[in-house]
C-alpha cells in the first residue's frame, strides 16, 4: 500500500492484421509483469505501414481502451513499435582517442566513442531509430564488453544502426499523438520481438528471430549477446492469403479461412489428391478445393520467404553464428509444420517463440502474435528503469525526456 | 546514248536464249555492276543509272544513264522523292534502257536517295516493257541509321509491287558472315561479290543448258507475279561428303535466317553446279534434303556442269515467300505438275524480236502484257505490309510447320497488393504469387 506507485510501461504495435496494446507494470524491484492486453482488428495497415490514418487511429483507440479496461489503468504514453520495408539495418564504427595521461578509459570516453559511432552519414530523409552498441575495440583488441577502467590509446565501438524514412516513421507517431497519447520512444518491431522470445543464453550463443507478421516479416540476429543484424522483408501472411485467393480462385476472406483451417507449410505426399469443401453460405453452390494445390502454393511462398532471409544472412556471414538456432514468432509461426520448413531452409534447429521471460498473464500471453507487444514493454522497461532516485526527480526527468523526444521529432 | 543490248539475232523460230540485262541503280548498284563487269557474269548486258555525274563518269560501264542532268546538274539528289521524280520524268529513257531484254535484273543498294527513288520506277518501266524484272537489293546496315532503314523499307515495299521478285541481301546479316578484322572496303567487296554471285547464279540457272534443265520459263513461273520477297544464298563444298556439307552450309547460312526462311518459303529455286564429276546420287542427296527442309514450297531445280568448278559443288538457292496472306493451296499442287507455265506467262518473243529490229529510233513499244499500275497503298496498308514483314509473320503457309505459339504473358493480378508499394527483391516482384514466378504447375 505504501510502496511507491508502480510504473506503467505500455507497448503498442500497429500491425497489419491487428493492433495490440500490452500494459506492463514495473515493480519497485524492477520486476516486470503484464497486467493488461488490448487488441483490435487492424484495417488501415498494409505491409506494416499505415495507409489509412483514420481507420488506424480508431483501431488504436479500441485496443488502448480494451487494455485500459483490463489493466484498470489510464494509459498516457506508449512505446510504439514501427516496421516497414523502408527500415534498414547497418553497421557503423566510431573511433575515439583516449586523451588522459594514464590512458585510462573513463565513462566520458565511452560516451564520446558512442557519439562518434552515431554520427552516421545517412541521406537527409532518414531517421535513426536505434543505435545498438555491439563491442568495443581497445587498441585493436576486439570483443570488449565494458572498457571502463581499461587503459588504451584508441578506442573503437561497433554499433548496429536501424534507420528508416523520417516521414514514414512520423505517420504512426502522428496517429498515436492524435489520440492524446504520448510516444515515449519508437522501437523496431524486430528488435522488440527478439527481446520477448530470446533468453540471455540464447543471445549469447547466437540466435535468429523471425517475426512472421501479416504484412511484413522482420528478423534480427543475435550473437555473443549483441544484435548483429536486423532486417525486414515486406512479405507476410497476407501474401500467403493473396496467393491462395489467386491460385484457388476464391475470395480473400475464403482464402484466409482456408489458410487457417487447412494450411500447412509443407505439402507432404499425404495431401495428394485430397480435396476440402468450402463451406457455402448464402446458398452458393459448394465448392471443392484441391488441398494439394493449397499446400503447395502456401509452401512455395513461405519457403521463399525463408530462402530470402537465409540468403541475406549468408551474405552477411551470419548463418554460422546461429548456434542456438532460430526462433519463429508472429502470427505466421502458427502455420503447422513451419518449423520443419524453416529448419530445412535455414539448416539450424528452429523453435517456436515462447514469451517465457515475463511474469503475469502467462497463459493468455504465451501466443506468438503477442511477442512484439511484450517485447515493446520489455524495451520500455529497460528505458524506464534507468532513472533512479526520488520520485519527483524521476518525474521531472521523464517530462524533460518527453520534451526532448518531442523536440527531436519535431 | 543508245542502250544497245545483246541483240537477239538468232532467226525467228529457233529457240533463243533469253536476253538479260543487269542495271545498277545508285551508288551501291553502280559498284556492284562494276564488280560484275570485272569478274564477269556471263552474257548479260550491263548498264548503270545514277544521279551523280562524277561517279558515273568514272564508271567503266559503257551503258550509262544520268538522271536529272538538267535539274541537279549531275549532283546527287538528297531525297528519295526527288530520285523518284527524276526517274519518272525520264521514264522514256529508262524504257529505252531496258528495251529488248527478257530479264531485267535491277541491282541497287536501298536506303540512299537515288536507288530508293529510282529503282522502283525502273522496275515498273521494265515490267511494262514486258521483261521479267528481278530486283536484287542490298538493305542498309543497322548502323546507317533509322532514316535510311525507313527509306529502304519504303523503297522495298514499292519495289515489291513494281518488280516480279525482290531478292534481298540485308547487309546486317552479311556482317555476320564477315569476321571482325575485315576492313570496310573488303566488306563492301564481299557484299558486291554476293550480289554478283546472286546474279551469276540466276543467270547460270537461266542460260546454261544443264543436265537437268531449269529454264527461263521456270524462273518466270517461280517469281512472276508473286511480288515476293526472296532471299538467296550460295554455298560451296568439296570432298567426299560435299553433298551433305553443302546443304548444311546452306541451312546455317545467315542470309536464310539459319534455314528458317527455307521452311517458310513457298517457292524455292535450286541450282546445282558441279564439275564433271557430279553424280546423280549427289544431286539426289542435295535435293532430298532441300525438299525436306522446304516441305511446303514448290521446288524447282537445275543442275549444270561447269568444268571450272572441278571437284567443288556449288548450290545457289533462291527462296521466295509471299508476304500477303494469299491462298496458295489451290495453286501449289497444280503448279507442281505443270511442266510448262501457261502460255500467257511467256514473254512473247516474236513481238519483241520484231520491235527490236526496227531501226535505231527508240520507238515506244506496246506492252506485251498488261501490267496493272502499282496499287496505291494507303499508308496504313503499306505499314501493315511492312509491319507484317518485319515481324516475320508468315501467311497461312506456315501452318505446315507446327510451331509452339507463345501466349501473351499472363497478367497476374496482385490482388490485395495492387495499390501498395511493390516489394521488389533482386528484381523479383514478391507480390506476385511465388508459385507463378517459379512456374509451379497446378494441374
Amino acid at each position: 500500500m505504501f510502496d511507491p506507485e508502480p510504473q506503467l510501461v505500455v507497448g503498442l504495435e500497429i500491425g497489419t492484421s491487428k493492433v495490440c496494446a500490452v500494459v506492463g507494470e514495473l515493480g519497485a524491484e524492477g520486476t516486470l509483469s503484464i497486467i493488461g492486453l488490448g487488441q483490435a482488428r487492424s484495417r488501415g495497415v498494409r505491409k506494416g505501414e499505415i495507409v489509412d490514418t483514420a481507420a488506424a487511429a480508431e483501431d488504436v483507440r479500441t485496443a488502448i481502451a480494451e487494455a485500459e479496461q483490463m489493466a484498470d489503468v489510464e494509459i498516457r504514453s506508449v512505446f510504439l513499435g514501427v516496421s516497414g520495408a523502408h527500415l534498414q539495418g547497418c553497421d557503423n564504427r566510431g573511433r575515439h582517442n583516449i586523451p588522459s595521461h594514464d590512458r585510462e578509459i573513463m565513462d566520458e570516453d565511452v560516451q564520446d566513442v558512442v557519439r562518434n559511432a552515431k554520427a552516421i552519414n545517412l541521406p537527409a530523409d532518414r531517421h535513426v531509430i536505434h543505435v545498438i552498441r555491439q563491442h568495443f575495440i581497445v587498441d585493436g583488441q576486439e570483443g570488449i564488453i565494458k572498457p571502463v577502467g581499461m587503459s588504451g590509446a584508441h578506442m573503437e565501438v561497433d554499433v548496429h544502426v536501424v534507420h528508416g524514412i523520417t516521414n514514414r516513421l512520423q505517420t504512426p507517431i502522428r496517429v498515436v499523438k492524435s489520440l492524446q497519447l504520448e510516444v515515449e520512444n519508437i522501437v523496431f518491431n524486430g528488435v522488440a520481438s527478439s527481446l520477448a522470445v530470446l533468453t540471455a543464453a540464447e543471445k549469447e550463443r547466437g540466435a535468429l528471430v523471425i517475426d512472421l507478421g501479416a504484412g511484413i516479416t522482420e528478423y534480427a540476429v543475435y550473437a555473443d549477446g549483441i544484435i548483429r543484424h536486423t532486417g525486414t522483408l515486406a512479405v507476410g501472411g497476407d501474401h500467403v492469403t493473396n496467393d491462395l485467393a489467386y491460385g484457388l480462385k476464391v475470395a480473400m476472406g475464403r482464402a484466409e479461412t482456408l489458410k487457417i483451417e487447412h494450411g500447412a507449410a509443407l505439402a507432404g505426399p499425404e495431401v495428394k489428391g485430397r480435396t476440402v469443401a468450402l463451406p457455402s453460405d448464402l446458398g452458393l453452390p459448394e465448392r471443392v478445393v484441391n488441398l494439394e494445390h493449397l499446400r503447395r502454393i502456401m509452401s512455395a511462398r513461405i519457403e521463399e520467404t525463408f530462402e530470402i532471409i537465409a540468403a541475406e544472412l549468408e551474405s552477411a556471414g551470419l548463418l554460422e553464428c546461429l548456434r542456438a538456432g532460430a526462433v519463429l514468432c508472429g502470427g505466421g509461426a502458427r502455420v503447422p509444420e513451419i518449423d520443419k520448413l524453416a529448419e530445412r531452409v535455414l539448416g539450424v534447429p528452429v523453435a517456436l517463440g515462447r514469451t517465457k521471460t515475463i511474469n503475469g498473464l502467462v497463459a493468455t500471453l504465451d501466443q506468438p502474435e503477442f511477442a512484439t507487444g511484450i517485447g515493446l514493454v520489455k524495451f520500455g522497461s529497460f528505458q524506464t528503469q534507468r532513472p533512479r532516485g526520488p520520485r519527483w526527480a524521476v518525474g521531472i526527468r521523464k517530462k524533460l525526456g518527453a520534451l526532448g523526444t518531442v523536440l527531436r521529432r519535431g | 546514248m543508245n542502250p544497245e543490248t545483246t541483240s537477239p539475232a538468232s532467226a525467228p523460230g529457233v529457240a533463243k536464249a533469253p536476253t538479260a540485262k543487269i542495271i545498277g541503280v545508285g551508288g551501291a548498284g553502280l559498284q556492284a555492276v562494276q564488280h560484275m563487269a570485272r569478274c564477269g557474269v556471263g552474257e548479260a548486258a550491263l548498264a548503270v543509272i545514277h544521279t551523280d555525274a562524277r561517279l558515273l563518269g568514272e564508271s567503266t560501264i559503257t551503258d550509262k544513264l544520268l538522271l536529272g542532268s538538267q535539274l541537279t546538274r549531275g549532283l546527287k539528289v538528297g531525297e528519295p522523292e526527288l530520285g523518284r521524280a527524276l526517274a519518272e520524268a525520264e521514264a522514256h529513257r529508262l524504257r529505252h534502257l531496258c528495251e529488248g531484254a527478257d530479264l531485267v535484273i535491277v541491282v541497287a543498294g536501298l536506303g540512299g536517295s537515288t536507288a530508293s527513288g529510282a529503282a522502283p520506277v525502273l522496275a515498273r518501266v521494265a515490267r511494262e516493257n514486258g521483261a521479267l524484272v528481278l530486283a536484287l537489293v542490298a538493305l542498309p546496315f543497322a548502323f546507317e541509321g533509322r532514316r535510311r532503314q525507313q527509306q529502304a523499307q519504303a523503297a522495298l515495299a514499292q519495289l515489291r509491287t513494281a518488280a516480279d521478285a525482290v531478292i534481298c541481301l540485308p547487309n546486317q546479316k552479311v556482317s555476320t558472315l564477315i569476321d571482325e578484322k575485315t576492313s570496310l572496303p573488303e566488306a563492301m567487296q564481299i557484299i558486291d561479290d554476293l550480289l554478283a554471285q546472286g546474279v551469276r547464279g540466276l543467270l547460270r540457272l537461266v542460260k546454261r543448258g544443264g543436265l537437268l534443265n531449269v529454264d527461263f520459263a521456270d524462273l518466270c513461273h517461280v517469281v512472276r507475279g508473286r511480288q515476293a520477297e526472296s532471299y538467296f544464298a550460295t554455298a560451296e563444298a568439296a570432298g567426299e561428303t560435299r553433298a551433305r556439307e553443302v546443304v548444311e552450309r546452306l541451312v546455317r547460312h545467315p542470309l536464310l535466317d539459319d534455314g528458317r526462311l527455307l521452311a517458310e518459303a513457298d517457292a524455292v529455286l535450286v541450282s546445282l553446279n558441279g564439275g564433271p564429276g557430279l553424280s546423280l546420287k549427289e544431286v539426289n542427296q542435295v535435293m532430298e534434303q532441300i525438299n525436306r527442309l522446304a516441305e511446303n514450297a514448290q521446288v524447282i531445280m537445275g543442275a549444270t556442269i561447269d568444268p571450272a568448278l572441278a571437284d567443288r559443288l556449288a548450290v545457289t538457292l533462291v527462296a521466295a515467300r509471299r508476304p500477303a496472306p494469299e491462298p496458295i493451296a489451290a495453286r501449289a499442287p497444280a503448279a507442281s505438275e505443270e511442266a510448262e507455265p501457261p502460255a500467257s506467262e511467256f514473254p512473247t518473243r516474236d513481238v519483241e524480236l520484231g520491235a527490236a529490229r526496227f531501226g535505231d529510233v527508240p520507238a515506244p513499244r506496246m506492252a506485251q502484257r498488261y501490267v496493272p499500275p502499282p496499287p496505291d497503298l494507303t499508308p496504313e496498308e503499306a505499314q501493315r505490309l511492312l509491319g507484317g514483314r518485319r515481324r516475320g509473320i508468315a501467311g497461312p503457309r506456315s501452318k505446315s510447320k507446327p510451331q509452339q505459339g507463345v501466349l501473351p504473358l499472363e497478367v497476374v493480378s496482385k490482388g490485395r497488393f495492387a495499390k501498395s508499394e511493390p516489394t521488389v527483391h533482386r528484381g523479383e516482384d514478391l507480390d506476385t504469387p511465388t508459385y507463378i514466378r517459379r512456374g509451379m504447375a497446378l494441374n
